[in-house]
């Protein structure tokens, strides 16, 4: 693993207990690229993404590193990482209004009237203008998805994990909230690690996990 | 840092929490063998054992004790278990579980005095049959209040407990899978009741155990409702060692020291015997759960007795708050009328000064001790999400402890601490021991909602550059706030309703709700009684509402929010 690369470098085991989910797993993925991670269940993918974005429950023991620009990540706390995740619920804050939503995810020490024009900039870019006042529960499956992927991009992530971010949406609408969220990741030149069990969803750069699959050494740089 | 102050907090809570129990444990064991330094008394001894085992009161008095323990705490499970069988699959059980909130916040002693105006020969149901159904023109000369072999005190523990039991079995049930198991059970043939009974009853009940050993241990140590309601030659025991205690004899004061061992070591003796009997009968209904009978009479008995107890708990808690109210305005009320003849306000205004500093201390003591209580039982909450983990068993044991242990038997020892640091008498001291008792259902209502809030929405939160305190006070509260609303109403509910803890923490100079209720109750005014008790009942249920209505006030706009 060549740390000072630019984009998201992982290598990583992770293990519960005397069961080894992932074996010296390596991969980069440079900015602006999607990398597909496949598999079965129980696979290790979601341990993964709890590994990289620093929320991997303390019963798993893992040995490896994360680097995201150069930056070690490994003894940062999930605030500091800057590793935007998006899940197969949009998770949505139901206290907070959609506009309120947004401004939580803006970066502190932003003025005010900033961080309002950066909340409508992201509600006119997921073609939402308007919809700030309203009650999250109002929104159809799409809405939500795309105010979830803003509000993860108005944190400022260098990376983006996406866990099944689409499995949840009918097929016509999955397509298009997909083609969004990927053209919305390009432009903004993020390295992202894509978890899905749809073949639909998933890119041209995949990488399989079936439990013993990835073996010693396996390594992966998506170009 | 911030995590570390959170990774402090189960540690500095159980400390907090335990070291008053600990140290009032020692300070009761002590002069139980005969050495209490203040009274002059240096070297060990046996005399408080040889005077408590001579008390010609205290076997009459043990017998009476067990016999009430035992008797309410299996009425009570009887009922709890009854009625979430048989109600399980019907609508009822949300219009229960709706009502028990409110029955629950009902303090000990208003509703064994309210009860005390129902049952009596001149109470409310006596007037309401006379004298046309009995026959009575004046009052009978019966002894249904304070009789001698404790029905009328065994009555009121099995109601007020049978709905406790109940709470904690519909958020045990929530922990076990329950519909996808009855679903099962059913495909398989059996009815409602009986699948209840085989598939959920042994799972829920190994949950609620320690909920059911803590009633047990109250029903056998209970002091305020057994003043009320409960025979005076003898009393129950642990009122007649509280006699012992508060006797201006110095040498009862050691006497009352063993008597309180004695109370430790009965209700040990009691959950031992408990247990023993869960295990003998868990070994005898083997054959039942696996007989292949889909339904049958039993069926039918569990579901009435279930049904019948939970209707007379709630009933009669709803008529006893309202006997409360009616005798606090009652201008002249003669026999055998069912509503007073003449109304009047007099009541009120004659108890209002002193009403007002009693309801005063009442709150602020409830207040602290419940406010404290929630943030701690947050932080140990955080903690644990920090940690990735729940506590282990020991934890819930020692957490669950004051309410284990009979309050008599650790609060004699706790004045020794409190006097030492010269906090005796103060309301601090009052806050601190409630906090014993009002930190363990905090607990008990705020865990389950917590844990089950979507861990990812934290996740979430803190990707986004939150930090835990951030994440905690911005997302997760809000998020919970119906929940951590309706414990705090229920840790100030359990305050106000205590009244051992606030006797001894006070020390005879600290009065609340609580203390006065009691000590009215054993005068004549019934007015002043039915005053003092009613605005004991209403200040939780002040505090519960507001708890109720907070929270659909802040959810009026967001769907997501609404339960």
């Amino acid at each position: 693993m060549i740390a000072d690369e630019p984009g998201l470098n992982v290598r990583a085991t992770i293990a519960i207990g005397p069961r080894v989910l992932l074996s010296d797993l390596s991969f980069r993925i440079p900015p602006g690229k999607i990398l597909t991670l496949t598999g079965e269940s129980g696979a290790g993918k979601s341990s993964l993404i709890g590994f990289i974005c620093g929320a991997l429950d303390p019963a798993f023991t893992v040995q490896g590193q994360v680097y995201l620009n150069g930056r070690c990540l490994d003894p940062l706390p999930i605030e500091r990482r800057r590793v935007g995740v998006l899940y197969q619920d949009d998770l949505l804050f139901a206290h907070l209004s959609v506009a309120e939503n947004l401004a939580f995810a803006v970066p502190q020490g932003i003025s005010r009237t900033e961080r309002r024009r950066r909340v409508e900039a992201a509600l006119d870019e997921a073609e939402l203008s308007g919809f700030g006042p309203r009650d999250p529960a109002t929104l159809s499956g799409g809405q939500k998805a795309r105010v979830a992927l803003m509000r993860a991009l108005l944190a400022e992530p260098e990376a983006l994990l996406l866990d099944e971010p689409f499995s949840k949406l009918d097929p016509e609408l999955r397509a298009r909230v997909r083609e969004f969220t990927f053209a919305t990741i390009r432009k903004r030149g993020l390295p992202t690690l894509l978890v899905t069990h749809h073949d639909d969803d998933a890119t041209d750069d995949r990488l399989h996990l079936d439990g013993q699959a990835v073996g010693t050494g396996t390594s992966r740089k998506v170009s | 840092m911030r995590d570390r102050l959170f990774g402090a907090a189960p540690t500095l809570t159980l400390t907090i929490f335990l070291a008053p129990v600990a140290i009032g444990l020692i300070g009761t064991l002590a002069p139980a063998f005969g050495f209490h330094p203040a009274l002059g008394l240096t070297t060990l001894s046996l005399e408080p054992w040889r005077q408590v085992l001579d008390d010609p009161a205290l076997p009459a008095a043990l017998k009476l004790s067990l016999g009430v323990g035992f008797g309410s705490t299996i009425a009570a499970v009887l009922i709890a278990f009854g009625l979430c069988a048989g109600l399980h699959h019907r609508r009822g059980l949300s219009r229960v579980r709706a009502l028990l909130a409110p029955a629950l916040a009902f303090p000990h002693a208003a509703f064994a005095i309210g009860l005390a105006f129902l049952l009596s020969p001149s109470g409310w149901i006596a007037r309401a049959v006379s004298p046309g159904l009995t026959g009575w023109t004046q009052p009978p000369d019966l002894l249904i209040v304070n009789d001698p072999h404790g029905l009328a005190l065994l009555i009121a523990l099995t109601l007020k407990e049978a709905l406790f039991l109940i709470l904690m079995i519909l958020a045990a049930l929530g922990q076990v899978e329950a519909e996808p198991s009855l679903r099962a059970a059913r495909s398989l043939g059996y009815g409602p009741v009986r699948a209840w009974l085989i598939v959920l009853a042994p799972r829920v009940y190994a949950q609620v155990r320690l909920p059911i050993y803590a009633v047990l241990a109250a029903s056998l140590a209970v002091v305020d409702m057994a003043l009320i309601l409960g025979p005076s030659a003898p009393p129950p025991l642990a009122p007649l060692i509280l006699s012992w205690a508060t006797s201006f004899e110095t040498t009862d004061q050691t006497k009352a020291a063993a008597g309180a061992v004695l109370q430790l070591l009965v209700v040990a003796a009691a959950i031992g015997l408990w247990r023993s009997a869960e295990i003998l009968i868990s070994r005898l209904t083997r054959t039942w759960l696996t007989s292949g009978h889909r339904s049958g009479t039993v069926d039918a008995a569990v579901r009435v007795i279930g049904l019948i107890g939970t209707a007379l708990a709630l009933g009669l808690s709803a008529a006893s708050a309202l006997g409360l109210l009616v005798w606090s305005l009652a201008r002249s009320w003669s026999w055998p009328f069912a509503l007073p003849t003449g109304w009047s306000l007099e009541a009120w205004r004659v108890a209002w000064p002193g009403l007002l500093s009693l309801a005063t201390d009442t709150v602020v003591v409830a207040l602290a001790s419940a406010l404290i209580a929630l943030v701690l039982v947050i932080a140990c909450l955080e903690a644990e999400d920090a940690r990735g983990r729940p506590p282990g068993r020991g934890v819930t044991w020692l957490l669950y402890a004051p309410l284990l242990l009979p309050q008599i038997g650790f609060l004699f020892g706790i004045q020794v601490l409190w006097s030492a640091l010269r906090l005796d008498g103060g309301l601090s001291a009052v806050t601190w021991t409630h906090l014993l008792f009002v930190l363990p259902y905090v607990f008990l209502a705020l865990s389950d909602p917590f844990r089950a809030l979507d861990p990812r929405l934290a996740r979430t939160s803190r990707s986004l550059g939150a930090s835990r305190l951030a994440t905690l006070l911005q997302i997760k509260l809000p998020l919970l706030v119906r929940p951590v609303l309706t414990a705090l109403a229920i840790g100030f509910a359990v305050s106000v309703s205590l009244y051992l803890p606030t006797i001894f923490a006070g020390a005879g100079r600290v009065e609340t709700l609580a203390t006065e209720a009691v000590a009215l109750a054993s005068g004549g005014d019934r007015r002043q009684s039915g005053v003092v008790a009613f605005t004991q009942t209403a200040l939780p249920f002040i505090v519960l509402g507001l708890a109720l209505a907070l929270p659909a006030l802040m959810a009026r706009n967001r769907q997501g929010l609404r339960a």
